[in-house]
């Protein structure tokens, strides 16, 4: 069996590319039977869901918004390039 | 006024128009990505200047969608600007893959993987926010911005992962040093607080 570091590489490198069948396998039978990286894997999980919860609370936050003196420089930019 | 002139102030206006509709959203947008108001100004000018350049921009339908395609290829060309602290392995130091403090010699983890109780109320939601901002200041800012670009734009994923070629092996082994350092930095930050 694949030790818990080539484990948690593989649960890793899954979000970003996707694995050989054969890596696959492997990860998913070692998360099987292996409490903590079950737990890590889930955890990488979590930390994308974070992220996203994260990114969209700015954007949704209407008290963010573009500081007025680079409002008037984009304006000013604009009215030169026209 | 020569009707040269006029039309040109009717440019101005759409595009002052656009300014004040949609800049707020677009800038938003890009701080949610980049974390850095300076960069995130300027992605937003940058924006605005090119849309100006595209042929008859004032006619397009939904501008705000329009306008945030263009925005998000900015910070691609940004991120692709900097790419080298993803993709080069020669600024990439041993401590940036070494995984050694994680596990034992036998590939064993070397601390305890605790089940984490993600945050429920809003009000734990909004601390919990802070510390991974904190959190993500640790790792260099692209990999961070590409974190967030990822984990927002699930439908664009493999886009921008072809964009930064982040499928060669450097670049993940980055990207999983960064989540072993950012999942560290939780643990210790807010798991346990």
């Amino acid at each position: 069996m694949m030790s818990c570091k080539q484990a948690s590489q593989l649960a890793s490198q899954g979000l970003d590319t996707k694995l050989s069948i054969r890596d696959r396998f492997a990860l998913n039978f070692h998360l099987f039977l292996c409490k903590y990286c079950s737990r890590f894997s889930q955890q990488l999980r979590s930390l994308s869901v974070a992220f996203s919860k994260m990114g969209q609370s700015i954007e949704d936050d209407n008290n963010i918004t573009l500081p007025t003196e680079t409002k008037n420089r984009i304006a000013k930019s604009l009215d030169s390039e026209i | 006024m020569t009707t040269k002139d006029s039309s040109k102030d009717k440019t101005k206006k759409h595009a002052h128009d656009w300014l004040n509709k949609h800049g707020d959203y677009l800038y938003r947008f890009a701080l949610a990505r980049l974390r850095d108001q300076h960069q995130a100004e300027d992605m937003v000018q940058e924006t605005f200047m090119a849309a100006i350049k595209s042929d008859n921009f004032t006619a397009k339908s939904s501008p705000r969608t329009w306008l945030t395609g263009i925005l998000k290829h900015k910070i691609i060309d940004l991120m692709r600007k900097g790419n080298r602290e993803i993709n080069a392995s020669d600024l990439m130091s041993d401590q940036d893959t070494n995984m050694d403090e994680f596990f034992d010699k036998e590939g064993h983890w070397a601390e305890e993987i605790k089940d984490w109780n993600m945050p429920e109320s809003a009000l734990e939601q909004q601390q919990f926010f802070k510390v991974l901002q904190n959190c993500l200041d640790k790792i260099p800012s692209k990999l961070a911005t590409l974190f967030m670009m990822r984990d927002l734009q699930e439908a664009d994923n493999k886009e921008i992962c072809k964009e930064l070629d982040i499928s060669s092996t450097n670049a993940w082994v980055m990207l999983h040093r960064a989540r072993m350092g950012i999942r560290k930095c939780l643990e210790i930050n807010w798991i346990g607080h």
